[in-house]
């Protein structure tokens, strides 16, 4: 039989193609990751529901963010750069070590809870109360969010590493049950107030 | 001897670009998998504030993003320079992110629709004034999940 001989089709051209296919890819796609701070909005309020109840004064902490983008907090001027460690103070659950008495002047009330994974712990009514002029920027406000957010995030870690020796994220990674005593035991519990025209 | 003279002297063999288009290639699939399709084209100024307290969001099918920043260079003329919302190609008053939220969550499964997310762009720079009627009118949308996107780092010090 006489051997048909099969052309080849020309590959040369093969690396322009897809040179042209990368560049439209490159051009016409993002690379960057969405991250950011997740919050979850409160639901909206019914019109027939009644007021909550008080929280007692001395359990809030109140952050007012003026338009000039100052901080009040507690009723005295503050800064960005205390924020954190004055929320962390704050929010660290104080025991007396008297199950009858067991709060201390100064400091939020704490009540004992029993956690799963941690036992009979003691935590802390502390709540974060944070309002905003409709003049703050928006990155003061993000700045606040994410110093409030990470005074939490430090106490949970110092928690983990108290009761299990080791930090939250890895806890997270590992033993999600933990994690979520650990949550348990510090709450987010920050507060949104809605925006009010706090005066110059 | 004449058995052993090369042929064709000293010149050098060049280089086979057989192998290119498979390089290429290569580099094509790893951009197609990395990256995402650019969805809108920004008619607004964002430059997000930074943070450390950041999370990824892991499934982009679940995330709308409103954008809401100063008018672009070539649209001040017209638009002026006061912060404005985005939603899709265009720009939008408050009263229309209800129906943003509506329409967009159609796109996602319905098994899902509880997780949509709504990704907030918003320039440093923007008054909160307008960001909160957006929150409020998020909350009377049901979609109460958000992310407020941010750049890394933040360090309060400086």
């Amino acid at each position: 039989m006489a051997s048909r001989k099969i052309t080849e089709v020309n590959a040369g051209s093969m690396a322009d193609i897809a040179f042209l296919l990368l560049i439209f890819f490159l051009v016409t796609t993002t690379m960057d990751v969405d991250s950011g701070i997740s919050r979850k909005l409160p639901p909206p309020i019914p019109p027939t529901q009644e007021k909550p109840p008080e929280v007692k004064k001395r359990n809030v902490f109140v952050v007012l963010i003026n338009s000039a983008d100052q901080l009040l907090l507690n009723g005295r001027q503050g800064s960005i750069r205390t924020l954190k460690r004055d929320v962390k103070e704050f929010l660290t659950p104080v025991y007396s070590g008297n199950p009858a008495a067991p709060n201390v002047d100064g400091h939020p009330e704490v009540s004992e809870v029993d956690i799963e994974g941690i036992g009979r712990f003691w935590k802390s009514k502390g709540v974060v109360s944070m309002q905003n002029d409709r003049g703050t920027s928006y990155s003061t406000y993000i700045h606040v969010q994410n110093e409030l957010a990470a005074a939490v995030s430090e106490l949970r870690d110092e928690l983990a590493k108290q009761y299990f020796g080791t930090d939250l994220k890895t806890l997270l990674e590992k033993y999600p049950d933990k994690a979520q005593a650990i949550q348990d035991a510090i709450p987010m519990s920050i507060s949104e107030a809605e925006p009010v025209s706090l005066g110059e | 001897m004449a058995k052993f003279k090369k042929e064709g002297g000293k010149e050098t063999p060049g280089i086979s670009t057989a192998s290119l288009p498979d390089i290429i290639f290569m580099l094509l699939f790893f951009f197609m998998v990395a990256t995402v399709m650019r969805e809108v084209t920004l008619i607004v100024k964002v430059t997000p504030p930074g943070a450390t307290e950041i999370q990824k969001i892991e499934d982009k099918s679940l995330v709308s993003y409103i954008y809401i920043g100063p008018p672009v260079k070539r649209l001040q003329a017209k638009m002026g320079v006061e912060p404005r919302i985005q939603l899709n190609d265009a720009f939008a008053e408050v009263s229309q992110i209800k129906d943003y939220v509506a329409q967009s969550s159609l796109n996602i499964p319905e098994y899902n629709r509880k997780k949509q997310i709504m990704s907030l762009k918003v320039d440093e720079t923007t008054k909160m004034g307008i960001v909160t009627d957006v929150k409020e009118e998020l909350r009377k949308a049901n979609a109460l999940k958000i992310n407020y996107s941010t750049k890394k780092g933040y360090d309060p010090n400086k």
